[in-house]
């Protein structure tokens, strides 16, 4: 018991002193769960406005295939992003194993569908509202697009949100194809699993206040934007 | 554009005749009222004549390109369709889908804001305005294109009386500039007050197209008569 109250001091304390090592793994968690949204949202979200708009052939496939894709285990997904990043496998050339890069890719394939997911929910219910209206008002297919992703940008910020509090959470896949290198691909999650096992809680558990505290604040974040929804404001 | 000829309208419903067969010219300048009870099909025809409805035979002519008459005409829904935007938003929109610059989008939709008296609201939400606020918010959102052909479906269903003078000027003002007006309503008053012609429709059937005061005098349909007089039409 008194190893966790002597953890929980420290904890403060490196939080409070800005640890260097606590610093470097949560701007190295934020940077890779933050560019794997923004690549992730720039595909999953036009997409998701696509399936709303438009009837054509793959359309219901590739709902299907999106749900798949979402109940797949992240480690699973870490493993086959593996796969194909190893020397042997198709792009092993890139040399992309063992990198941030690696994990944003796995992170990028475990959000996707999620986001779209999500987003998709959202636009098709704008999309059943405007649909009379922009029929008649002779819209193309991509202002029509253009008009649903607009009016619709808190829920697809919303969609986002969850995204990124998937990726920031993860540990199977990064750990997998990230290898967890110190100073290199360690990040929040994975830094808590190590300095677990090590016995050392003190990090363990500075890190894993900073994930709450993330956790906190995109709730915060969800919260506001449903609330200015409703408002009608922004 | 005109004259805009429908020949050997019919519409079904999955197999269900509803509506015709019909024919019927509309000419520059007609301002038309199509009264019916309930259910008569008074929505499908006027959703037909704009284009956005399947038809099962026959055929709407105007004397132009099909796309190019449907950048000329706008349709006022039954319960008005509100862009999630400021109601400003809500007047530049179909300018904006124009390509009409954003200063010119600007002037115009500062004008019928005033006009329709909701200047001192412009910025809220549209989805917050109230029904009659809609309703005026929505004519005004197809008036500002200057459209050649104005379709509106019962505007003042459930309206306050000031409300519905506002809307019944708003439209005889378009009709001095030449809009052509095809226009559903329950009320008799109304037909009287604004109509130069009147179609009678009944389960589908067009039964008489006539001038308003040979209507009133000397309906070619006896289901007419009845409805004038205020008896169920069966
Ligand atoms: N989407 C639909 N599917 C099936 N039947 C419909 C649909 N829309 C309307 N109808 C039927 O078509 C008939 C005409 O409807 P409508 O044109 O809305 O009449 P009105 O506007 O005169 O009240 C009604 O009997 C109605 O039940
Ligand atoms: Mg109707």
């Amino acid at each position: 018991m008194n190893d966790i109250w002597y953890g929980i001091l420290q904890a403060f304390q490196l939080i409070y002193t800005l640890d260097q090592d606590l610093i470097d793994i949560s701007v190295r968690s934020l940077k890779v769960t933050l560019s794997a949204l923004v690549i992730s949202s720039l595909f999953a979200l036009p997409l998701a406005a696509v399936l709303a708009v438009k009837r054509f052939k793959f359309r219901r496939f590739i709902i299907a295939l999106l749900n798949a894709l979402m109940g797949l285990p992240p480690v699973v997904v870490g493993l086959i992003v593996y796969i194909l990043l190893s020397r042997s496998g198709p792009f092993g050339v890139l040399d992309l194993l063992y990198t941030t890069a690696a994990m944003v890719i796995a992170q990028i394939v475990i959000i996707t569908p999620l986001i779209t997911s999500i987003a998709h929910q959202s636009l098709r219910e704008l999309w059943s509202e405007y649909h009379d209206l922009l029929i008649s008002m002779n819209t193309s297919h991509i202002q029509r697009i253009k008009t649903l992703l607009w009016d619709a940008r808190r829920a697809l910020l919303t969609a986002s949100l969850a995204g990124f509090g998937r990726a920031i959470g993860e540990v199977g896949a990064i750990m997998i194809v990230g290898g967890n290198i110190d100073n290199a691909t360690r990040v929040l999650t994975t830094a808590i699993a190590l300095e677990t096992s090590k016995g050392d809680f003190a990090l363990a558990l500075a890190l894993g206040f900073v994930l709450i505290l993330i956790a906190i604040a995109l709730n915060l974040a969800t919260h506001w934007l449903s609330k200015t929804e409703r408002e009608g404001r922004w | 554009m005109f004259p805009l000829i429908a020949e050997n309208l019919v519409v079904e419903f999955n197999g269900k005749h509803i509506l015709g067969p019909i024919d019927l010219t509309v000419n520059k300048g007609d301002i038309s009222l199509i009264l019916g009870p309930n259910g008569s099909g008074k929505t499908t025809l006027l959703k037909s004549l704009h284009g956005i409805m399947k038809l099962k035979r026959g055929s709407i002519k105007w004397s132009c390109s099909n796309n190019s008459s449907m950048k000329k005409q706008m349709f006022v829904f039954q319960t008005p369709i509100m862009l999630r935007r400021s109601v400003f938003e809500n007047l530049t929109y179909p300018l904006l889908l124009r390509k009409v610059s954003n200063s010119k989008a600007h002037r115009l939709a500062t004008e019928w804001v005033e006009k329709i008296g909701l200047k001192e609201i412009m910025h809220i939400s549209a989805t917050r305005l109230s029904g009659g606020e809609k309703q005026k918010l929505a004519l005004a959102r197809a008036l500002i294109i200057e459209p050649e052909m104005l379709f509106l479906d019962e505007p003042s269903a459930s309206l306050d009386g000031k409300t519905t003078v506002e809307i019944e000027n708003l439209l005889k003002s378009c009709t001095k500039n030449g809009t052509t007006i095809m226009m559903s309503t329950h009320d008799i008053g109304q037909a009287k007050r604004l109509a130069k012609n009147i179609l009678f429709l009944n389960k589908g059937i067009l039964e008489s197209n006539q001038l308003t005061e040979t209507f009133f005098l000397e309906p070619t349909s006896p289901n007419a008569q009845k409805f004038i007089t205020g008896e169920i039409v069966e």
